[in-house]
């Protein structure tokens, strides 16, 4: 059984503040593959599209037949341990400050053998579920996990370092008056936040959400405007050394095009807060995250972006919201490689139309706040780096991935014309 | 063909060299051992992981060597059995009269852990990222399964370890100096279970050399000189086996003695790689001394010491003289060099005329993967 971890005490100032470290990052090309798929949760290796042979380690030819067409699939993740020992000493440092340490050697029921972290509820000789985690380097990582789930398995130490599990941490969302701040905030404080901030901007407004989110454990709502500097910037300077978690969770969505609309004001506000929001809100609270990133039980561990799935492939009816939500999610990729020295993950939540009065007229299936928020939790338990949430965003991204310039054409027909 | 001149620069724990600085003076002692200049080498061959960014080309005008064969061994524990082989059949096949066949490596502060995390590619990518524990950990691995699977315990890899504590402590040149008991290996810390702090070699700068060359250059230049009696070689051996418990020797066996028409009893000693003891256990095994699951009884009920009945890695091994690197894989052949024709020294086996080095290498991901073998013969064997 899992030992389990102890809410942490109150952070004293006057001890030095433990820098992050991280595990070994060079690979080879071949085996960023094991990062790709453990952005989504899956498990993925190489197969021969001639002889079927399943690889690992990652190679550029395979070991059966000499082919070169190796294709990452989803695997059976099933397996036995065969062979273990526990780290004591190490000549890494980030290793050295986290043993005891156990690894083993799996062999895969699909054929590899697998040199892997074992979670410590594997038993000797056990079977084992292989999972893909990213590290604090943000490259996979095969994870031993046992066949069944137990409870308060999310505390195994190795397993809490490759996930953003929100239990004990403290987590700021941005937005107070999106639909979705009391199913988020409600569905943090299930999953044991400590606390959970809420920015509201415009306090002097009624909100109407403000009454339930009050009502939530752990709740602190706080003045925040993502398109007022000062604001952000104020903010930071009261939370920004407990911020554990950022939920960027403020949109500006409105429908409209280019042509169609008659200037670009309308468009001004979508930048402001969508993109620019996520660059103010970065430029303040960024900094200490990554500097906290290995602070104890209740370091910095994710920023989430909240961002629409047609920041892939945009969707003319909300094409310049597209634009800015695909001006975000550029902008992601940038902030992934700055928070990546404290091992601060990166994890964009790719939604499809939400539920909301600005998408009414889109027909279903639409996203309700609660999918959305089970989504965003489930992904920081897990250490997702991308979360498709709705049938609407796993279908278009799969289609994405078939082909761009297909999925852009089919974004960009005009419905009912040409028949 | 034979094999003369051993020749070992004393190893130090760490030391600012460089490994050409160490491989020069390992090529000097040999080349004064055998009454040659560096003119006379002909072939040069070379085994080395800190030398970057040269290669063994480098070295030929770094050393001011003008060669007509040249090797480079990349093969760490496995480089001095495929030195070796390579040059006898240069020699033999008259590519080069005298072949100096040298490995050395620096140790600075930290060059240890650089080289783990850039140790291949697989290294890199799947096991070194797991723990970092570096071979302690790979070798612990195989440790493990190796006694659930034939249910040794420590004390069987203890006794090896003390029996080549035992030897070392009469080679001077041995890094460890002091006497170690089998309660001191039990008790010892624990680096990687079931790895314990006396079961790991400790990196150390150092070089190791040796000559080959005919028979009748050796006998001229009045030096003594081994017989080469048979030798195999073999790489990534039974890689459907799901982890390690047996190594190409395994394969290649049969051979080995039938070539050298010798039988295990004939074997006056034996020198195995060692970085870990597990791997000396399998190597017994694996080169017929007994069969497979039974190395665990081999070490309780026979003598590995000097003076014992089986006279096992006689300067100590690397466990207690230190592993130079790719030195560690010229270790055991430049001693066994030494034995049968009678120079040993303080840890001469009395009466020693063939003896069986081994070598193992490179743990390329889960298991070692070059392993070679050679049986020798002193002059009047």
């Amino acid at each position: 059984m899992t030992h389990p971890i102890a809410p942490p005490p109150k952070k004293n100032p006057q001890v030095r503040t433990r820098v992050p470290s991280r595990p070994s990052e060079p690979r080879s090309r071949a085996a960023l593959g094991l990062a790709a798929a453990a952005a989504e949760g899956r498990f993925m290796l190489q197969a021969c599209a001639e002889c079927g042979t399943i690889q690992y380690p990652p190679r550029d030819a395979c070991a059966t037949c000499l082919s070169v067409d190796l294709e990452w699939q989803d695997v059976p993740p099933l397996g036995t341990l065969i062979a273990e020992t526990t780290v004591r000493t190490s000549t890494s440092v980030y290793f050295r400050e986290r043993t005891p340490w156990r690894v083993g050697t799996v062999q895969l029921e699909a054929g590899p053998i697998v040199i892997c972290h074992v979670h410590d509820d594997v038993e000797r000789g056990g079977k084992v579920r292989l999972a893909i985690k990213l590290d604090k380097s943000g490259q996979g990582a095969m994870f031993a996990m046992p066949t069944e789930p137990a409870p308060g398995m999310e505390d195994d130490p190795k397993l809490r370092e490759m996930t953003c599990d929100p239990k004990f941490r403290r987590v700021l969302i941005t937005d107070a008056r999106n639909e979705n701040a009391v199913a988020l905030a409600r569905a943090l404080s299930d999953a044991g936040a400590s606390t959970i901030f809420v920015g509201e901007a415009e306090s002097w407004r009624p909100d109407p959400n403000r009454d339930a989110l009050a009502a939530i454990a752990n709740v602190e709502i706080l003045p925040l405007d993502v398109t007022d500097t000062n604001s952000v910037q104020e903010l930071a300077a009261e939370i920004g050394g407990k911020t554990d978690i950022l939920v960027n969770n403020a949109q500006f969505v409105r429908p409209g095009g280019i042509i169609d609309r008659a200037d670009t004001v309308i468009a001004r506000d979508e930048y402001e807060v969508n993109v620019l929001g996520l660059m103010r809100l970065a430029q303040a609270f960024g900094p200490a995250m990554r500097a906290r990133g290995a602070d104890g039980v209740n370091s910095a561990v994710a920023w989430v972006n909240v961002l629409s799935v047609y920041a892939v492939s945009n969707l003319p009816a909300f094409g310049a919201f597209s634009a800015a939500s695909a001006g975000a999610f550029s902008l992601s990729q940038c902030l992934r490689a700055e928070l990546r020295p404290g091992g601060v993950r990166v994890m964009n939540v790719f939604s499809g139309p939400t539920d909301d009065e600005w998408h009414q007229p889109l027909p279903p299936p639409k996203v309700s706040p609660s999918a959305l928020a089970k989504a965003i939790v489930a992904g920081l338990k897990e250490g997702l780096e991308d979360v498709f949430v709705g049938d609407v965003a796993k279908d278009l991204i799969d289609r994405w991935r078939a082909s761009p310039k297909i999925l852009e054409r089919e974004m960009t027909s005009i419905e009912g014309a040409g028949e | 063909v034979v094999l003369a001149a051993p020749a070992t620069v004393p190893y130090r724990r760490f030391s600012k060299e460089t490994a050409h600085w160490w491989i020069a003076r390992a090529l000097r002692q040999s080349l004064t051992m055998a009454g040659l200049a560096p003119g006379d080498v002909g072939g040069f061959c070379v085994s080395s992981f800190s030398l970057f960014p040269d290669t063994a080309v480098g070295l030929t005008q770094h050393l001011g060597l003008t060669l007509r064969w040249l090797d480079h061994i990349p093969m760490g524990g496995a480089s001095g059995v495929v030195a070796l082989r390579r040059a006898a059949r240069a020699v033999q096949s008259g590519d080069a009269t005298v072949v100096a066949c040298v490995a050395g490596d620096a140790n600075h502060v930290d060059s240890f852990r650089r080289m783990l995390a850039s140790f291949s590619r697989f290294a890199q990518d799947a096991s070194y990222p797991y723990g970092a524990g570096g071979p302690n950990s790979s070798f612990a691995l195989l440790t493990d399964y190796y006694m659930t699977a034939y249910g040794a315990t420590r004390e069987d890899f203890g006794r090896i370890c003390v029996a080549q504590r035992d030897n070392a402590l009469r080679n001077p040149h041995a890094v460890m100096k002091k006497p170690l008991t089998l309660d001191d290996y039990l008790g010892a810390r624990m680096v990687s279970d079931p790895i314990a702090l006396f079961d790991c070699v400790m990196p150390v700068a150092g070089a190791e050399s040796f000559l080959v060359m005919r028979e009748s250059d050796a006998k001229a230049a009045g030096i003594p000189y081994a017989h080469i009696r048979s030798t195999i070689e073999r790489h990534n051996a039974f890689p459907d086996d799901p982890i390690q418990y047996r190594g190409g020797w395994a394969l290649d066996v049969d051979e080995l003695y039938a070539l050298a028409d010798a039988r295990p009893d004939d074997i006056d000693l034996l020198q195995t790689y060692d970085d870990y003891p597990v791997i000396s256990m399998m190597q017994i095994e694996d080169l017929g001394f007994c069969k497979k699951g039974e190395g665990p009884e081999f070490v309780r009920s026979h003598d590995l010491t000097i003076t014992g009945d089986f006279p096992h890695n006689t300067s100590g091994g690397q466990l207690s003289a230190g592993q130079a690197g790719a030195g560690g894989g010229f270790l055991g052949l430049v001693e066994a060099i030494r034995q049968v024709t009678g120079e040993a020294g303080p840890t001469q086996v009395p009466g020693a005329g063939t003896a069986m080095v081994s070598g193992f290498g490179m743990i390329n991901y889960d298991r070692g993967l070059c392993s070679g073998a050679a049986i020798i013969s002193g002059a009047d064997a």
